[in-house]
């Protein structure tokens, strides 16, 4: 047999028809549903009289536009409260399973899914949210859709897809201490470019992947679609295993002795062939911070704010010349001297138990700078009171940082979580671009460690050189 | 869904790299229960100052391009968050017709779903084609973008062109395999058991 990539693997046992068009029509084993993107399907269910194929195959959770302080009293900004009301009402009226806004276990979409066990190897996963990406980190082949979509997902449990491109990257090394997954996917993604992945589906290789946790390798894949990539992939293996065990909604018993038994043949073949390969020395790398518009303008913390002069085309001069005009940044300075009125640390891509920790060893027995707000937003209840049980937010509250309920927050800020116009913030989220943390606010993209780094010394600093202390 | 065939109209240069979904409608205007009335906040951040004052530099608040039906872009166009609301913005907006060098993923196939045409033409062929007076036209049949004596051909997935030609309901069209999905979950189910879901 010829040898197949892992992704090969995932979309042949997927396959449920290939059409006279061409088009492969794909099983969706499991979906994610939250408040922002899923009114519309429902609308469009109900107007065309379809019923939803598979109610149990859905987990739905609102977290995009919820507030992160005293919902207790209930969501004030009307449009929120409605479109959160509107998933109640739909998901009741569908037999949706739900976890409410006040359940423990609520939390953002990528965060709770793979905390339930919802997320399992080799399976299909969709949502309708592109860091969907984010599932990726337990061998399964997820990715993000539109509303149409969703509305698809719903009625037929397929989706009509096209072959990606097979995508290797491989990081040669390893980490050396104080960086992480963060610094891994805006160093591909510097390299690459925002659109290298297109088209493709990324799986990640290489020692240093191996010895990630779960938590960054969620981190890695979360971050694929910054790459341009709809998917990243990391072959499931003990690491996976141990964290699935045991949770809610995993198999149990005989089925979980089933389930790993094949979980063990997901891996791309020896000589599969991949379509692109990126090959990464990760031995000397330091700790990325981007300076731009776009995830890609990332340099480490021991660069300057690069010269447009030097692009590569035009367009590319054009396009960053706007970027350091929106930033308000001049070039040649260098990144340790940019001072921040703000930090963020939270979202799918690091609101989890270990990002936590991390920033809180940095924030440990030190005061947040005068003139910066930081904000520290789990990503799921679970993750707070885990984190309350260790104490860390003591830790970020006597260090003066603000210590919040879970949910998307700041990172896109749909909820009150905004970046007033010009304010700079270090944010451990996953995009930089123009406007997305508040009009005219501006991001730079870093790990849980660099953001709290920066936090207490009100710019951007190694965090190597507070660590250890 | 509104098919597309041939598209005769004002095409709007916004020869920027990168146009991401933010920009083309921010978050904010993701409140929305519905998929109507978004045309009035696309690109609303660089359309419109703080006050809600249009910016006179934005291309679509000059004429004649504030009627416009054709958007130009640079590469990576519609990259970051996979909102539909991008598309259902530009639709709203007017615009029928994008024309870049490369699309993100999730934003291609979620013009499909929306009547869009994403044309995917060479950097040269899209700025070319800004400089030219007058209404271009985009002939989805015959595969070509015409306008100012030029013409420039571009490629599409025959099963992606049929969908806007024929203005096709997905859904539908894949309620025609509602017995292969059947089969397919009974195999699975015997196949992968562990893949029944478990309820909290």
């Amino acid at each position: 047999m010829t040898p197949r990539t892992l992704y090969d693997k995932i979309w042949d046992e997927h396959l449920v028809a290939v059409r006279s068009d061409g088009t492969s029509l794909l099983y969706i084993d499991r979906h994610l549903v939250h408040e922002v993107t899923s009114p519309q399907a429902f609308e469009g269910l109900r107007e065309a009289g379809r019923p939803l194929r598979r109610p149990n195959a859905i987990l739905s959770v609102a977290d995009h536009n919820v507030p992160t302080l005293g919902r207790e009293h209930g969501i004030e900004d009307e449009t929120c409260r409605l479109q959160v009301e509107a998933l109640e009402a739909n998901v009741r009226a569908y037999g949706v399973p739900y976890l409410p806004l006040l359940d423990d276990r609520q939390g953002i979409v990528h965060v709770v899914g793979p905390e339930q066990g919802f997320t399992l190897p080799g399976t299909t996963i969709v949502c309708g949210d592109s860091h969907t990406s984010t599932h990726g980190a337990f061998g399964a082949l997820a990715f993000g859709i539109g509303t149409s979509e969703v509305e698809h997902v719903m009625a037929t449990q397929t989706l009509p897809q096209r072959k990606s491109k097979n995508l290797r990257v491989r990081f040669e090394g390893a980490l050396s201490p104080g960086l992480g997954a963060k610094d891994l996917a805006l160093a591909l993604i510097g390299r690459i470019g925002t659109a290298g992945g297109t088209g493709h589906v990324m799986e990640f290789t290489g020692p240093a992947v191996r010895a990630l946790s779960m938590e960054g390798r969620m981190t890695l894949c979360n971050m694929s679609i910054e790459g341009g990539a709809r998917s990243g992939l990391v072959a499931s293996d003990g690491t996976t295993f141990a964290y699935i065990h045991g949770r809610p909604l995993a198999p149990k018993g005989a089925l979980w002795d089933a389930a790993l038994a094949h979980w063990r043949t997901l891996v791309s073949d020896e000589g599969a062939s991949f379509d692109t390969e990126v090959v990464l020395d990760i031995t000397t790398l330091a700790p990325q911070v981007t300076w731009g518009t776009s995830p890609q303008w990332v340099t480490d913390i021991a660069g300057c704010v690069p010269d447009p002069a030097a692009a590569a085309s035009d367009d590319d001069r054009q396009a960053m010349l706007r970027a350091l005009e929106y930033m308000d940044l001049t070039p040649g300075t260098p990144i340790q001297a940019i001072d921040l009125q703000a930090v963020f640390i939270g979202s799918c891509t690091n609101g989890r138990i270990e990002d936590l920790r991390e920033a809180a060893a940095v924030a440990q027995g030190r005061k947040v700078h005068p003139g910066i707000r930081a904000l520290v937003v789990p990503g799921s209840g679970l993750v707070k009171r885990q984190a309350e049980a260790e104490g860390l937010d003591r830790i970020f509250l006597e260090a003066g940082f603000e210590w919040r309920q879970p949910g998307c927050s700041m990172c896109l800020g749909m909820n009150d979580d905004r970046l007033a116009e010009g304010v700079r913030c270090a944010s451990t989220s996953n995009r930089n671009f123009e406007g997305r943390q508040g009009r005219g606010s501006r991001t730079h993209l870093v790990s849980p460690g660099m953001a709290a780094a920066a936090a207490v010394t009100g710019h951007f600093t190694d965090v190597r050189c507070l660590m250890g202390g | 869904m509104e098919p597309f065939t041939i598209l005769t109209g004002i095409a709007a240069p916004l020869l920027r790299v990168n146009i991401d979904t933010d920009l083309i409608i921010p978050k904010q205007f993701l409140k929305t229960l519905v998929r109507s009335g978004l045309g009035q906040y696309l690109f609303q951040e660089v359309r419109y100052d703080a006050e809600g004052r249009e910016r006179p530099e934005f291309i679509l608040n000059q004429a004649p391009y504030r009627t416009a039906s054709i958007l130009l872009a640079g590469a990576n166009f519609g990259c970051g968050s996979s909102r539909e609301h991008a598309p259902w913005a530009l639709k709203d907006f007017g615009i029928r017709a994008i024309l870049a060098p490369s699309f993100a993923d999730i934003f291609y196939t979620n013009c499909f779903a929306n009547g869009l045409l994403p044309v995917q033409l060479p950097m040269e062929a899209v700025e070319t084609l800004a400089a030219v007076k007058g209404p271009l036209t985009v002939d989805l049949p015959a595969q070509q973008v015409r306008g100012g004596g030029l013409t420039f051909a571009f490629v599409i997935e025959p099963a992606r062109k049929a969908v806007l030609l024929e203005g096709l309901d997905e859904i539908k069209r894949t309620e025609a395999n509602l017995s292969d999905i059947a089969a397919y979950e009974i195999r699975r189910r015997q196949e992968a058991p562990w893949l029944e879901i478990r309820t909290f």
